[in-house]
């Protein structure tokens, strides 16, 4: 009898339900109770964890290093707040029109980063977030340009519970959201197709000697992410009622790289941690120098690399591991 | 007609000095750099201040706009970019992405965020027909000049002694060392000339192109246009590129305003179809 684990329990042993998720979430939903006068806040917080989520989909499973990853939430975020304004009320509803939309743009580009290096998919990610940017900067009649868009109409979630002002149901629906979506991806990351995936991003080439067609799996996540992140714009526009240019800007894809890499990349909780660091620097930061707030956001990047993002990322993982009374088995 | 091909020439030769170096850096070292457009806006910079304040006339601000970002870059390359060579691709993205931010607000709390301007000297204004077409005098001074340095900087390349060291440490930095070569340094030399020439680019475009605190953001798509279009082969393929790309965005822009913005992206998605490698590419292991 071996002590080593075969691989199979190995696998199962990463994909097992750990009680210290629970308390994450059972936390997560504390907080509300706790701070009720800052859920509009912890709405945020939600909507970039979802959108961190998405782009660590493709970063950390797919290897795709992504610039223009807000383009798909913009295209969510405009998709829903044009259906709430033309009498599609209704949230859930709006998250799955903005989801589709988001997949199909995130399908139908993701044919153009199957070529060539790292670069050329810098380029076209970027190609991509702009020329949306510039659609909906011209296509003003439509999106209410520089204005943003106005009037729109968002009904109560499940017909049931309508939008307050104080952010407490925007805050319970978009982590009701989070949750679902964070459970499908842990599902799929686990799953054979995600295992399929890790070794894609490993070896390519080898993946392809044993049989991995790597281009349909690029292909199949990066749409899933674009789904994932329109969701997460279709949130921000229900929970704000306001959709502007800005959804699309390029300080949106640098900031949710910045919030993943804060949390560690490949590792679904990265992001949502990511974004609770993130946006709570950013309320703590705006209220010193809300100008400049963009040069602490490059001083940030530039001490990460320099540290070391893995080094980062990694005291977090077992940081949460000894919590957890695992010991740093992460 | 003709006046548009001419204003797409000048544009696309000083997108070509502009990026040229960049086209090294990023398409040859494999180095992927975001941060290039920050060089071009301390040169566009440094050349507004020299001319708006000492009254520095405007060609002896082109030589010290070249120095004052090759200095600029030979002491960041020492200092950051040089530890970040070896490592993976997404690091390099969060860090010059990083420089590119600091730079922007920096820049933006400093002089503030309106546009500058240079005064052009009276030689340079004024325009010749040229074949039955109108150019300003500007843009055949800036063909002439970015005709003659892409010239010159093809000759370094491959006539010169540097630039055989250059060629062999890129492609294979170990061997290159085992010759002999000084590696660190010509890396150095050469990041410090691609930035020098990103800032001259800058202070020659600052009257064409626009210069505000957000040129190195507006220009990323530029400068990664040029790099992927243009291929690994060299800094030929990257002149090409630069002048397809200058004479379509101007022509675009003339012709159809309604989609001209668009039209550079379009030309980015038909030559990775056709040519993924870039248009002028060699076949590499990678």
């Amino acid at each position: 009898m071996s002590m080593t684990p075969t691989a199979h329990q190995m696998m199962l042993d990463q994909a097992r339900w750990r009680w210290s998720e629970s308390l994450f979430w059972l936390l997560s939903l504390g907080v509300l109770f706790a701070f009720p006068s800052k859920a509009l806040l912890f709405s945020q917080i939600a909507i970039m964890g979802l959108f961190a989520l998405s782009l660590d989909l493709i970063l950390g499973y797919g290897g795709i290093v992504s610039l223009g990853h807000a383009a798909f939430f913009g295209v969510g975020a405009y998709a829903a707040g044009l259906m709430a304004k033309h009498g599609l009320g209704d949230p859930l509803l709006g998250l799955a029109g903005a989801a589709c939309v988001a997949a199909c743009i995130g399908w139908l580009t993701s044919f153009l980063l199957l070529r060539g290096s790292d670069l050329t998919r810098l380029m076209v990610t970027l190609g991509i977030a702009l020329m949306l940017f510039e659609l909906a900067n011209r296509m003003a009649s439509i999106t209410g340009g520089a204005d943003g868009l106005q009037g729109m109409m968002v009904g109560p979630v499940l017909g049931l519970f309508s939008f307050d002002l104080f952010g407490k149901t925007a805050y319970l629906y978009a982590l009701s959201v989070l949750f679902v979506l964070f459970l499908l991806a842990r599902k799929i990351v686990h799953s054979t197709f995600g295992l399929s995936l890790r070794a894609v991003k490993g070896n390519a080439l080898r993946a392809g000697a044993i049989g991995i067609s790597a281009s349909s799996r690029l292909v199949a996540i990066y749409t899933l992410s674009a789904a994932f992140a329109g969701i997460a714009g279709a949130l921000s526009a229900q929970t704000t009622q306001l959709v502007s240019l800005d959804v699309l800007d390029f300080h949106r894809s640098a900031d949710v790289m910045l919030v993943l890499v804060i949390g560690g990349v490949g590792w679904l909780y990265g992001g949502i941690i990511g974004a609770i660091l993130f946006t709570l620097m950013q309320d703590w930061l705006a209220g010193i120098t809300p100008q400049y707030w963009e040069f602490w956001i490059g001083l940030v990047l530039v001490c990460l690399v320099l540290v070391g993002h893995d080094r980062i990322g990694a005291a977090v993982k077992s940081m949460v591991a000894r919590l957890s009374g695992k010991g740093g088995a992460a | 007609m003709l006046t548009i091909l001419f204003d797409g020439i000048a544009y696309g030769m000083l997108l070509f000095v502009l990026a040229c170096g960049l086209s090294v850096t990023m398409g040859l070292m494999n180095f992927i750099n975001l941060s290039h457009g920050v060089f071009s806006m301390a040169g566009g910079y440094i050349t507004a201040f020299l001319i708006n304040r000492w009254g520095v006339p405007f060609l002896l601000c082109l030589p010290l706009a070249f120095l004052f970002s090759a200095a600029l870059g030979m002491v960041l390359e020492r200092t950051l970019y040089r530890r970040l060579y070896a490592r993976s691709h997404l690091d390099q993205v969060l860090f010059t992405i990083g420089i590119v931010f600091m730079a922007v607000a920096a820049v933006d709390y400093v002089i503030g965020s309106q546009q500058q301007t240079v005064k052009l000297p009276d030689m340079l204004k004024g325009r010749v027909d040229i074949l039955g077409g109108s150019i300003g005098l500007y843009r055949v001074f800036i063909i002439a000049l970015c005709g003659c340095l892409a010239v010159t900087i093809q000759m370094l390349l491959v006539k010169t002694r540097f630039g055989s060291q250059l060629r062999a440490a890129v492609d294979d930095p170990r061997v290159a060392r085992g010759m002999g070569i000084n590696v660190n340094t010509v890396f150095a030399i050469t990041f410090a000339v691609g930035s020098g020439l990103a800032g001259l680019g800058g202070a020659l475009g600052t009257d064409i192109l626009g210069m505000d605190p957000t040129f190195p953001i507006k220009f990323m798509i530029y400068f990664l246009i040029v790099v992927t279009v243009g291929g690994t082969s060299g800094i030929t393929g990257a002149f090409f590129a630069s002048l397809i790309l200058g004479i379509a965005d101007v022509g675009g822009k003339y012709y159809v305003p309604q989609i001209g913005a668009f039209i550079i992206y379009a030309l980015m998605v038909v030559v990775l179809i056709i040519r993924p490698q870039g248009l002028f590419s060699r076949s590499r292991g990678k």
